[in-house]
């Protein structure tokens, strides 16, 4: 019979070549979109909104150094987050709001409808481009900078991006469009996701953490289309992962002190499929819970998982019940790098992060933290009583900060 | 002829299957999503469909390249459909997109009415009503027991308290149970000239008609409340 060695040898032998640092020489081995972009503008053929001061610079995929604005941003908000995770889209705002930043939440905002086209393909380049293009529009004419708070969104509007810049007869349908709409044909100078605002922001959000994380285990989730949609276009850092993987959510986690654990199947999508997640659930189910959450607890056992995108929560999270109920090995609460940024900073977790709307029991992972679940949840149903008996119309910002 | 012996569909006339071919092959998009096949089957290690289902994305992007009209014809109706378009196979090493030739295969299937795109897409058709109607994929009154019967009690108590929870949110926008957040007349209305503007309503038509009859109802009015008659709308890129 044949043993395998499966423990790390006792001894370490140094290596004889002596370590060598890869250094960047050359040229990132894709065009520079920005540019391309000015070059339409200076043509007249298109307007470049470009990104309001003061900026924060985060380094890309290929070393470029991509600009995040601060503040006065256009929220372009998430279908799923706002329809099935509230407390998602209301700890982008919170966080906003704890900072003095500002910021415009529009009802003049459609989805990018990208959802929807890589479900169904009932659309064309034309009318997505269009609808990009509209929503950039309204952002320049309300006077905002565009913060795009879905991955798909993100991921499929550099995909338009790309196609604007390649193909003239698509701006042109575009222009068309825009002038029946009579909308100008805007296009924002970079197409900025909200994790890499909180990314940015991290250390900020660091100075004002409340609470210690530093007993949490936390695993991270990369959302597909932030890091493979366009690839060069998300955030690495050298000094994370050796810059080998997105440094989106590990960055906030290590700057909060919690531990980051890592697995095997980081890369895996969640399986969200987004036509299976809606009518083809046994895919999106199996998928999410014997590739993903049983790999992290084998590996990491984590406190939570953590992500960045709408999907790839409601996936994680809501494929969870099923499994469970097959006696499968998972029970892993899962939430947004916002609702933990906004837990560290004392956001109430049910009047801000809105934690009733997810499925894994966070209970266990809210007493870790060392928040009053019991007392939490009292409060907001006491604000939920008063707005069933018509005392309040609804909950307001000063309402949700009542800790 | 197809090299294969048990292929399928060798009913339907070459002329057809090369037609589709041809209008994916004619997609602006076709040259950056195809750049050679190494054959390594990386893509196929990162896929997640290919775990569960019959399903290569590397026989996608080698079907593209040798030119094979039969079996992309098989795949367009047996095979295209169970792609997650998560684009994990762009880790291939020549930077191709297996998920981006799936969109364009399916934007075609779905032009020209397939049967196996309106099988795939029966059940989802009341989501392209959601979406195309009011600017929002999902809303919170999807959150029903009988829709979502596996994610548990939490959906339960969300169907029971969704008045008085989303009223339960601070930010204005979201006090919405049939919207994910409040999209305003104006949008919807800029949204119905660009499906129309880009013959996406005819396209409804030709997958599901009953969904593409509400539709135009729906847009007939909104459109009609503010002065447009929905029929001056041609699609432009016909022209």
């Amino acid at each position: 019979m044949v043993t395998i060695a499966t423990q790390t040898p006792a001894v370490h032998t140094e290596s004889k070549v002596p370590m060598k640092e890869f250094v960047r020489k050359g040229e990132p081995p894709t065009e520079d979109y920005r540019e391309k972009l000015f070059e339409l503008e200076a043509k007249g053929e298109l307007e470049v909104q470009r990104v309001p001061e003061p900026i924060m610079e985060v380094e890309t995929k290929y070393g470029r150094k991509k600009k995040i604005p601060v503040e006065h941003t256009w929220h372009h908000k998430s279908c799923g987050q706002c329809g099935h995770i509230p407390g998602y889209s209301t700890s982008i705002f919170w966080l906003h709001r704890q900072f003095g930043l500002d910021y415009f939440d529009p009802k003049d905002q459609s989805s990018c409808t990208a959802w929807n086209y890589y479900a169904s393909s009932t659309s064309n380049s034309a009318a997505q481009a269009a609808i990009a293009v509209r929503n950039f529009a309204q952002a320049k004419l309300d006077g905002y900078f565009p913060l795009i708070h879905c991955g798909t969104s993100f991921g499929h509007y550099k995909e338009t991006r790309e196609e604007i810049i390649h193909h003239p007869e698509l701006r042109d349908q575009v222009r068309r469009i825009m002038d029946r709409l009579k909308m100008p044909f805007v296009f924002p100078e970079e197409i900025v996701h909200y994790s890499e605002w909180v990314h940015a922001m991290r250390h900020r959000i660091a100075e004002r953490q409340v609470l210690d994380f530093s007993n949490l285990t936390i695993t991270v989730h990369p959302a597909c289309h932030y890091h493979k949609l366009v690839v060069e276009d998300a955030i690495y850092d050298r000094e994370l992962y050796d810059g080998q993987r997105t440094a989106i959510v590990t960055g906030l986690v290590e700057a909060l002190g919690a531990n980051a654990a890592d697995y095997s199947t980081w890369h895996d999508c969640c399986g969200f499929g987004f036509r299976h997640i809606l009518v083809s659930r046994d895919f999106s189910r199996s998928f999410s819970t014997i590739r993903k959450i049983e790999r992290m607890k084998e590996e990491a056992d984590p406190d939570i998982t953590l992500t960045h995108d709408t999907g790839c929560v409601t996936t994680l999270d809501k494929s969870q019940f099923a499994a469970q109920a097959h006696g499968r090995n998972v029970g892993i609460p899962v939430m947004s790098d916002a609702q933990f940024a906004a837990l560290s900073m004392g956001a109430h977790p049910y009047n801000v992060c809105q934690l009733h709307w997810h499925g894994v029991d966070n209970k266990p992972v809210l007493e870790k933290m060392g928040i009053d679940h019991a007392k939490a949840w009292g409060e907001f149903e006491a604000i939920a009583e008063r707005i069933e008996s018509g005392e309040l119309d609804f909950m307001t910002w000063e309402d949700a900060d009542v800790n | 002829m197809s090299i294969y012996t048990d292929a399928k569909y060798m009913d339907v006339p070459y002329e057809d299957k090369l037609k589709l071919f041809k209008e994916v092959k004619d997609d602006m998009r076709y040259d950056h999503n195809l750049y050679g096949c190494y054959e390594c089957g990386i893509c196929v290690a990162a896929c997640p469909s290919a775990r569960f289902y019959d399903f290569s994305p590397r026989v996608f992007a080698q079907i593209m390249a040798r030119e094979d009209v039969d079996t992309f014809y098989e795949l367009m109706n047996d095979s295209v459909w169970d792609c997650s378009q998560c684009y994990s196979c762009t880790r291939c090493p020549r930077q191709n997109s297996p998920g981006g030739i799936i969109l364009m295969m399916r934007d075609a299937a779905v032009r020209a009415g397939l049967q196996s795109a309106k099988d795939a897409l029966r059940a989802y058709s009341r989501i392209i009503y959601k979406v195309m109607s009011t600017g929002t994929q999902v809303a919170p009154d999807m959150l029903q027991p009988d829709f979502f019967p596996d994610w548990g009690t939490d959906v339960k108590a969300v169907a029971e308290n969704l008045d008085v929870w989303r009223r339960a949110i601070p930010p204005e926008t979201l006090h919405t149970t049939e919207l994910a957040w409040d999209v305003s007349e104006k949008t919807r209305l800029e949204l119905y000239m660009i499906w129309k503007l880009t013959g996406n309503l005819e396209l409804i038509e030709g997958i599901d008609e009953g969904i593409y009859m509400i539709l135009e109802e729906v847009m007939e009015e909104l459109l009609d409340d503010n002065g447009y008659d929905i029929d001056d709308f041609e699609n432009i890129l016909e022209e």
